[in-house]
């Protein structure tokens, strides 16, 4: 007999283990159900982000409130959770997968909903007779939401406005918060002093994408771009208000003295959560930052007044003073969960009973997600929050849309953009064209 | 013609196989698990779409083109593993050696001075990367403060594109422990009459090395040359920790940490097959990265490890 013969069922066994291992390892992680009772015991698992103490006192409460509504159902939760982690977990499907989930973030809802991560929610609504369009705002829902599917709901959110020191505006003869871009160009020249080594003391507005939370989606909103057409395509090229933004963030570099002395008078900024934020420190003097910035200035209080107003806006479109970008945390049903009515009755509390609402947006200083929690009268009336309370409600403030693979298109666009604030993208149209092509071949890469 | 064996011999040898596959069987079942089946899967997963949730769907050839023609950033991080894969693993082993003979000659407190250049390799890589980027940080580090107090116009380090990585290169010098001891031991361990004839022949402190210190520890070089090249092609966590404190970006629950600051001159491939397949969950193009980089990794050892490299010799 020859050899070949021989050996052949020796190498079928570990081919056929490879095989077999192979197929396993295509499996995919349990799937849930929504047949359980909800009157039921159960014990369910609530993933978050939050991780400050008032924060995490906070979400204890709201679980105390509703285990004394549902006495039959345990709610065990886990804070400081990362998206990363969530994505992980509920592919790797294990037992101890949590029911109800949520992110700090809304940049991954489009891949949450399309992949089916997080289970649909509109039968649940359905049968709750829980109507989302009166109950939520608009603009919370679009970022809740993909392609019809809404499998997140709106768990507080998050306005940007602008923080400004007092003390320096009064120095510098500024009477009020600048309106438009023109004005913010001006005061931003105005409140910067220069050290006699050439650095700065005090600078007006840090316009770099890297500082904190100033990345270019955020500052876009003020002009309110379009990012995607009906058919999904990437059309930030086709906007005039992409090119306008970067030509207006370009100006205001220049003004201050240019990227690369920003960027190293950026180096010695301390940690934005920290005492030594480079705003509450009196390096800036104008500071993009969301509502829960003032919590933190009112704790830290710092050597000089500070007060808050919606971000400045194009000249051209001085009528749309007031929008401000909008964000937030959201929340879901795992698709793993395998007590998706019983997760439903704390996602319900926890997004749309008034109440809830209100306490823990006062409790973590928060924007409310209902519309009747923002019309509360019980809602902290603290005018610096009411400025973003203001922004939120403003019908023009814009959130980004959910995309097929997540926050990866805010990426390209964050990569393009420190590409332009660097000078290194001589002709911006040809880049925003680039982008867009870039933008559209990730989406369909991550297409099935 | 096969000429047919006697059954008891036939016996003896089926018992033969059988033991030495029972003594190769834990490095079959390892090598099978942890190395055979990981390679197919990445071979067969490169040629689908799967997201980790969803069952894979056949896409051919899409993954690669996405990778090779599409993915902006394969260039980059490409680009950045092979420059560290050069430039990183020749001076590594090129200080290695240095300080290893440098502390087989020292007269007195050699071992102050071993302990001292081998103590940086037992710091933790994250911690001695945190440690590193403070002492750069162009506004307030010390390094730079100390330079320009002597007029020396210093550059932005972790900061700069052109400087973050001669930074990671520098860091990785700093922990040379690990190669100064093993060079440290091949060192010693050149026979010292073969010195003692070189110096009767009339040989100078350069010749010495070339004909006698060099042949005996090239097996060593070689050792550390193509374990340097395998961790360098890995190389992913100093790279990531730099670029992310040193960017100032805060990173909060919920935020993904995007490598690769400044303007991607610290992205590796590594990070990169991270951040498609455990951030994007875009299995396919992730498992395409990874053959890249192994077949990379195969093509520069199989390279080093011929002779004609002139790292081995006829007896290696």
């Amino acid at each position: 007999m020859p050899r070949t013969h021989r050996r052949a069922p020796a190498l079928l066994v570990p081919l056929l283990l490879c095989a077999g291992l192979l197929l396993s390892g295509c499996a995919n992680p349990g799937r849930g159900s929504a047949d359980d009772d909800p009157t039921r015991p159960v014990t369910l698992r609530f993933w978050h982000g939050w991780s400050e103490k008032n924060e995490v006192k906070a979400v204890d409460a709201a679980i105390a409130r509703f285990e004394e509504l549902h006495p039959n159902i345990r709610v065990k939760s886990t804070g400081n959770v990362s998206d990363a982690t969530v994505n992980q977990a509920l592919r790797a499907g294990g037992g101890d997968a949590p029911d109800v989930v949520s992110s700090f973030t809304t940049d991954n809802v489009g891949q949450y909903c399309s992949s089916g991560m997080w289970a649909d929610l509109d039968p649940f609504m359905k049968k709750s007779g829980l109507d989302k369009e009166k109950v939520f705002p608009k603009t919370l829902l679009s970022y809740t939401s993909y392609k019809g599917t809404q499998c997140a709901l709106p768990l507080l959110a998050d306005a940007y406005g602008l923080y400004y020191n007092k003390d320096a505006f009064e120095k510098a003869g500024i009477t009020r918060p600048p309106r438009t871009m023109s004005e913010f160009r001006e005061d931003a020249v105005k409140l910067t002093e220069r050290t006699s080594g050439g650095s700065y003391k005090q600078l007006g507005f840090m316009p770099d994408f890297r500082l904190y939370q100033n990345s270019p989606d955020r500052l876009l909103a003020q002009w309110g771009p379009k990012y995607f057409d009906a058919d999904g395509k990437a059309r930030l090229a086709e906007s005039p208000e992409t090119a306008e933004f970067f030509t207006v963030q370009r100006d205001l570099i220049r003004a201050q003295g240019g990227y690369g002395p920003l960027e190293r008078f950026r180096t010695t900024f301390g940690d934005e959560m920290s005492s030594q934020n480079a705003f509450l420190t009196g390096k800036l003097a104008m500071h993009m930052d969301g509502e829960w910035r003032g919590l933190m200035l009112n704790e830290a209080e710092p050597s000089f007044r500070w007060g808050t107003a919606p971000m400045p806006v194009p000249d051209d479109r001085a009528d749309t003073y007031g929008r401000g970008y909008l964000t937030g945390t959201v929340a879901g049903i795992a698709h793993s969960s395998k007590h998706q009515n019983a997760a439903w009755e704390l996602l319900k509390f926890l997004t749309a009973d008034t109440e809830q609402v209100v306490a823990f947006a006062n409790a973590i200083h928060n924007i409310p997600s209902t519309n009747a929690a923002l019309a509360s009268p019980k809602l902290d009336r603290d005018p610096a929050f009411r400025t973003f309370l203001d922004i939120a409600a403003n019908p023009r403030s814009t959130g980004m849309p959910p995309s097929v693979n997540g926050g990866q298109y805010i990426v390209s666009l964050r990569d393009f953009s420190f590409d332009v604030e660097a000078g290194r993208v001589h002709d911006l149209a040809k880049g925003l064209r680039a982008l867009d092509r870039q933008i559209d071949d990730d989406n369909l890469q991550s297409r099935n | 013609m096969a000429i047919p064996l006697a059954p008891e011999l036939r016996r003896k040898r089926t018992r033969e196989r059988l033991r030495t596959l029972g003594f190769l069987s834990p490095w079959l079942v390892g090598f099978t698990v942890f190395f055979g089946y990981p390679l197919l899967a990445t071979v067969y997963f490169s040629f689908m779409h799967y997201n980790q949730i969803q069952s894979p769907t056949f896409v051919g050839l899409r993954n690669w083109r996405y990778v090779l023609e599409q993915m902006p950033l394969f260039g980059p991080a490409l680009w950045n593993t092979l420059w560290l894969v050069v430039v990183m693993v020749a001076l590594r082993v090129a200080f290695g050696l240095g300080i290893g003979l440098l502390v087989t000659k020292v007269k007195t407190g050699a071992g102050f001075f071993r302990t001292a250049f081998y103590l940086p390799y037992l710091a933790p890589p994250v911690a001695a990367t945190v440690a590193f980027v403070f002492l750069l940080n162009p506004g307030t580090g010390p390094v730079n403060e100390a330079l320009s107090a002597v007029g020396v116009s210093a550059p932005n380090w972790f900061n700069d594109p052109d400087w973050a990585k001669p930074s990671l290169v520098l860091l990785s010098l700093w922990g040379i422990g690990d190669l100064m001891v093993i060079f440290m031991a091949s060192l010693l361990d050149v026979p010292k009459e073969q010195y003692e004839a070189a110096e009767l022949d009339g040989a100078g402190a350069f010749a010495k090395f070339r004909y006698v210190t060099w042949p005996s520890i090239v097996p060593i070089v070689m050792f550390a040359v193509v374990t340097g090249v395998v961790q360098t092609m890995q190389y992913y966590t100093q790279a990531l920790v730099a670029g992310k404190l040193a960017s100032g970006v805060s990173i909060g629950p919920g935020t993904v940490i995007q490598p690769g600051y400044p303007d991607h001159s610290t992205l590796t491939v590594p990070q990169l097959v991270y951040s498609l397949g455990f951030q994007n969950f875009n299995t396919g193009a992730a498992c395409v990265l990874s053959l890249v980089l192994f077949a990379i990794a195969m093509a520069v050892t199989s390279l080093l490890m011929r002779k004609r490299a002139g790292l081995l010799t006829a007896e290696d």
